[in-house]
Order: structure tokens, then C-alpha cells, then sequence
């Protein structure tokens, strides 16, 4: 099981706008390497990286080979009402982890 | 004669020049300090440390039974924040047992093979650096006091004769490096002093975390030596003798290094 690691902050003011973190566990595998014996080891990375709230979807973003293991995304958004964020990692070989945060707007 | 005496003088001079002087306490400095701000700061963001998903990963395997004894790591230790405060910033330490110190790595696998009835971890697998992790996070902040037991000394004294041996094809000593210009870049990267006070640590090079056995090991083979293996009681020693230059540095561990 993957661990992620989420940072959204548990209050704020309407309006405000927050910082959102999140660092999911991955190799993200290139596919672009061999092995000592010349096989080459496929590629294995989390291709696509999706944050909803309150099920409408507010961040998206496309991964690549080049993007380097454990990925790190941050980004902004502005808060008009308490809910939920839903976070989801998809990519190679059935990769899908999930992962949630909620924020109480004052 | 008078030349001989000369030579004998020159020479005397030139290895007094060369002796690898250790570095005076209130100019050591943690790799930290050497980092870029970007750098520092994912170190000390929790969630932007990818350190920590490794002692997430620890922390549950610390509650999770392992082993035909059918215990946990919790069972015997209880809550790990109380019970591991301070340990790790005491490792390697003297295992009475065995006659000879044994790193954090080694003394989780005598608990596996002693109490729990597992195998051990392998060097470097995914648990036992979650493990390392988990434990010597709970050290975070104290100061390191690993060499304090006197019957460490001998061993504290190979290490430093190791650090001090020059070796491999291009005839370097660690200390010819670490300690005598730390201050001067290797190509672009800083050389630091090697205070080991942040293992086991996330390197963005490796992009994942690493033992100091594993860090050691890539210095030997960078001065092209034959690199100790894994257990040794080589890289122990050093690792021992690194620590104890460390005293009382605080303990950074999951430390993040570029």
C-alpha cells in the first residue's frame, strides 16, 4: 500500500486562498533503462494526478517519464465553502490510490 | 649526514603538513547547512519531505506482527515516540553479545531474528529502511551521543584509522576530503564534512532513501576501492567513528540531501 502524504489546512476564511501539498509514494520507472543484462525494465510511472472538491474537479496534471520518483505537487486554489478535496494518482500497471482531506470554511 | 638529516627533516615537516587534522568542534556543520534554501526547506516541511513516506511506512510496520513469535516491534516496545526517543542518537552502539558495535539496521534484524523468530531484512529493502526510519525520526532533534560507552573506544579508533586510510585506485583517504577541504566543491557539488547526523536519508540523487552503509559504500567506489559489503564490520566502525565526531549535533533524521 502506497502511503501519500496530503497537506490542506483544516480551517479557513472564506475567500481565503490556501496551499494544498500532496507527495504520493511512486518509482516512477522511466522505461528508458536496462538491466546489467540488457533487458529493458518497462516503464512505470503514475500518469495522471486529478484533485476534485466537493466532487467538481479543481486540479489536474499529466505525467511524464521525466518527472522523478515521488512526485510532489502544489498548488492554489480559493476556498468559498467547507467540504471535502478527493485526491486520485492513476498510472502504469493498474497504479490508483486515493486519498481525501477536508477544510471547514468560516 | 647533513643532507640525510635534511631529508629526514623535509620529511618529518611534510607529514606534519599532511596529517588530517579533525575538524574543531564549533566549526562543524551539518550537510544542511550546505543546501540550498529550496532544498532546507523540503527537509523541514513534513510534507514535502519524501523521507516521510518512509516513516509511514515504518510506523505500520511497527504495529504489524512479523515472525513465528507472532509479535509486533509495538508489543514488546509499546508507543515508539516514548519507548525510541533518543535511541538512534546513541547508534551504533556495543552489543554486549556480540563483542562489537552494531548500526540501527543491524540491531532491528537481531530483534527480528531474536525475539520475533523472522528473517532478516535485507540491506536497503523497503522495510528495513521504513523501520530505520520510523525509529530514528523519534530522535529527531536530540542530540547525537553515539561513542559515549567506553567499551567503544577500540572500535571509535579502527573507524578513525579507516577514515584516515588512504585507499583505491586514485589513493584517497576520506579525510583528505571531508576533512581538509570540505569548504571547496567536487565539480559542482559541495564536499561537506560528513556528519552523518540525518540516516537514514532521502537523496534527490538516489531519489530514494538510503543507509549511511549505502552513502559509504558510493564514496569507496567514487575513490575507485573496493567497497565494504553491507554488515561489515569496516563500514560499522566507520559509520561508528562518524557519529561519534557528531556528538551532540542534533539527530535530523528523515535529513533530505541533494
Amino acid at each position: 500500500m502506497p502511503s501519500a502524504l496530503i497537506n490542506v489546512p483544516a480551517k479557513a476564511k472564506r475567500g481565503d486562498i490556501i496551499e494544498i501539498k500532496t507527495l504520493m509514494s511512486h518509482i516512477m520507472e522511466t522505461g528508458y533503462r536496462h538491466t546489467a543484462s540488457g533487458d529493458s525494465v518497462p516503464r512505470d510511472i503514475i500518469t495522471s494526478f486529478v484533485c476534485r472538491f466537493n466532487g467538481n474537479e479543481i486540479f489536474r496534471a499529466d505525467l511524464f517519464p521525466a518527472i522523478a520518483a515521488n512526485p510532489f505537487f502544489s498548488f492554489f486554489t480559493t476556498v468559498t465553502e467547507s467540504g471535502k478535496f478527493e485526491f486520485e494518482w492513476v498510472g502504469d500497471k493498474g497504479f490508483s490510490e486515493s486519498a481525501s482531506a477536508s477544510i471547514t470554511v468560516e | 649526514m647533513s643532507l640525510a638529516r635534511t631529508i629526514a627533516i623535509a620529511g618529518v615537516l611534510i607529514a606534519t603538513a599532511t596529517a588530517a587534522a579533525e575538524i574543531p568542534p564549533e566549526q562543524r556543520r551539518s550537510g544542511f547547512s550546505f543546501m540550498t534554501p529550496e532544498t532546507q526547506s523540503m527537509q523541514n516541511d513534513d510534507t514535502a519531505n519524501p523521507g516521510m513516506l518512509w516513516v509511514l511506512d515504518g510506523e505500520a510496520l511497527w504495529k504489524k506482527k512479523a515472525g513465528t513469535a507472532g509479535k509486533a516491534c509495538a508489543d514488546c516496545h509499546g508507543d515508539a515516540a516514548a519507548s525510541m526517543k533518543g535511541v538512534a542518537s546513541r547508534y551504533p552502539a556495543f552489543d554486549k553479545a556480540l563483542g562489537h558495535p552494531v548500526d540501527l539496521e543491524q540491531r532491528i534484524n537481531l530483534c527480528r531474528t531474536n525475539h520475533q523468530q523472522a528473517t532478516p531484512l535485507p540491506f536497503e529493502s523497503r522495510d528495513l529502511l521504513a523501520l530505520t526510519a520510523f525509529v530514528a525520526k523519534q530522535s529527531r532533534g536530540s542530540p547525537i551521543e553515539a561513542g559515549a560507552d567506553p567499551q567503544l573506544a577500540p572500535f571509535i579508533a579502527k573507524g578513525r584509522a579507516l577514515y584516515t586510510q588512504r585507499q583505491g585506485q586514485l589513493n584517497l583517504a576520506c579525510s583528505n576530503c571531508h576533512d581538509e577541504v570540505w569548504d571547496k566543491r567536487l565539480a559542482g557539488s559541495a564536499i561537506t564534512q560528513g556528519h552523518a547526523t540525518g540516516y537514514p536519508l532521502y537523496r534527490l540523487e538516489w531519489q530514494t532513501l538510503g543507509s549511511l552503509q549505502r552513502r559509504l559504500r558510493a564514496c569507496l567506489t567514487g575513490i575507485r576501492a573496493q567497497a565494504y559489503d553491507f554488515g561489515s564490520p569496516e563500514l560499522v566502525e566507520l559509520e561508528l567513528y562518524l557519529m561519534s565526531r557528531a556528538q551532540g549535533m542534533p539527530m535530523e533524521t528523515p535529513a533530505v540531501r541533494p
